[in-house]
């Protein structure tokens, strides 16, 4: 029996070796994402960012511990990044998730980022898949703990939580760009620290000075392609909401889970599933290309030519803008 | 295509609650290039299979300070092999008397290591023992 047969039979370790060989990018890992895909498609996946420290996997422990109790499998995908010297990596969330042990409800996955920036690995959204294709109900994706600009994840999940803790930072902070503006749950944990009114004041302020408004995602300078059918003029919106967590006591648990429920029904009901869903899986699409066409262009190319233009391009005889250009007609003739 | 990463669980079993050799020991894997998953403190033979399940590792190092291991180590064995993961190579660290090295070896624990165990020695017998395998 082939691995993803296995998988789709609740083999764990069969998931567990699949999810070995998305993540190395094997030619099985290749093989058994094709076979898996028409399995996928069904889970809420939920996304879980913010600032190192916030108390993210604490967060996740509480969520999966209601979901599980709840009767729903749950998988997690636990992002800590790599070193850029050596490579290696300390994953560390599972530390956090002590209560999870044992309940065959709940599958954690670590996984380091192996160079890609953006809180996510280049792999992410496969293993996403095979955890998808695999029956869980629930996949909690928790990204490397992330500044300000690491907002990957809102292309993978259907629901961005982002999470916020007393003290890290004034209203400007509230105001700039990027990582407060995916979040469709601002969650502010460790609520039981002085100094959480001020937090929920600026991010509240955040929220009002900004028009809610149907998200499209510029990419490289460019809007993504919008779905068939454009928004409609009464089509719901959603306003991000603000709860208040306690996470290693589990305050707050239940509220939070009733918001992203919330959020899950907006989805289904103004047709939001399907343009996130299409932002995800043209986001793959995309970078699969981008990908392929990079190495088979490469390996078209004569080394010594390569070299050659490499050479030339610190020796400031061509600009590598220049030299792009040229290697591209090039293999157009 | 992304080199094959070595994978290793590290974990401290039983009640004793210092970490600091393991840490040393995670830090040091790390910095060779390897990923390690952190567990922590006070987990059980059952909770450390399941995690080398869940994160398909190559690699299991445990530390074992409370004198606890000829309990401990068998039926760590004994859960990975009932899980189908009998090619996962243990390595055990902490105090452990000369008396019962042999036979932890002849159980099946690739490598333990005492007071004063160069890490060196610890990431290329690692290195060496998952190359057998492959």
């Amino acid at each position: 029996m082939s691995l993803s047969q296995a998988l789709l039979n609740q083999d764990r370790r069969a998931l567990s070796r699949l999810l070995t060989h998305v993540e190395n990018n094997s030619e099985e890992g290749r093989k058994a994402l094709d076979e898996l895909y028409p399995h996928s498609g069904k889970a809420h996946l939920i996304g879980i960012t913010g600032a190192p420290g916030t108390g993210k996997s604490t967060l996740v422990n509480q969520l999966a511990l209601h979901y599980s109790k709840e009767g729903k499998r749950v998988a997690i995908l636990a992002v800590d990044p790599s070193s850029p010297f050596t490579g290696g990596a300390v994953l560390g969330d599972r530390v956090r998730m002590r209560d999870l042990a044992g309940d065959p409800n709940v599958f954690i996955r670590s996984m380091a980022t192996r160079g890609s920036l953006g809180g996510l690995a280049q792999t992410t959204a496969s293993m996403v898949q095979v955890f998808d294709a695999a029956g869980f109900d629930i996949i909690l994706v928790e990204t490397v703990g992330a500044g300000q600009a690491e907002v990957d994840i809102a292309k993978l999940a259907h629901t961005t939580l982002v999470v916020e803790a007393p003290g890290l930072g004034d209203d400007i902070q509230a105001i700039k760009a990027g990582i407060l503006e995916i979040a469709d749950i601002l969650v502010i944990n460790k609520a039981d620290r002085p100094g959480v009114e001020n937090t929920e004041r600026a991010l509240k302020g955040m929220l009002e000075l900004a028009h809610p408004a149907p998200r499209v995602f510029h990419h490289h300078g460019q809007k993504m392609a919008l779905p068939a059918q454009a928004p409609k003029a009464d089509d719901p919106l959603w306003i991000p909401t603000i709860k208040r967590t306690v996470a290693k006591d589990g305050i707050g648990t239940k509220e939070l889970v009733e918001s992203i429920e919330d959020h899950l029904a907006f989805l289904h009901e103004g047709g939001e599933w399907a343009t996130r869903e299409r932002t995800q899986l043209q986001t793959t699409f995309e970078s699969l290309l981008r990908e392929n066409l990079f190495t088979r262009f490469l390996d078209e190319l004569s080394p010594e030519i390569y070299e050659e233009t490499l050479s030339n391009i610190m020796l400031r005889k061509q600009s590598p803008w220049s030299a792009a250009e040229a290697l591209l007609d090039r293999s157009k003739a | 295509m992304a080199e094959r990463k070595i994978r290793v669980l590290v974990a401290k079993p039983g009640l004793d609650g210092h970490d600091r050799g393991a840490k040393v020991v995670a830090r040091a894997l790390r910095d060779a290039g390897m990923e390690v998953i952190y567990t922590g403190l006070r987990q059980t033979p059952e909770m450390i299979a399941e995690a080398a399940l869940q994160e398909d590792v190559d690699v299991i190092g445990i530390s074992i300070l409370s004198g606890a291991h000829m309990a401990l180590v068998p039926r760590i064995l004994e859960l990975i092999k009932a899980n189908g993961q009998e090619d996962v190579k243990l390595f055990l660290g902490g105090i452990i008397p000369d008396d019962d090295i042999a036979q932890l070896n002849k159980m099946g624990v690739t490598g333990i290591y005492g007071p004063g165990a160069s890490t060196e020695d610890i990431v290329s017998e690692i290195r060496t023992a998952v190359l057998k395998r492959a």
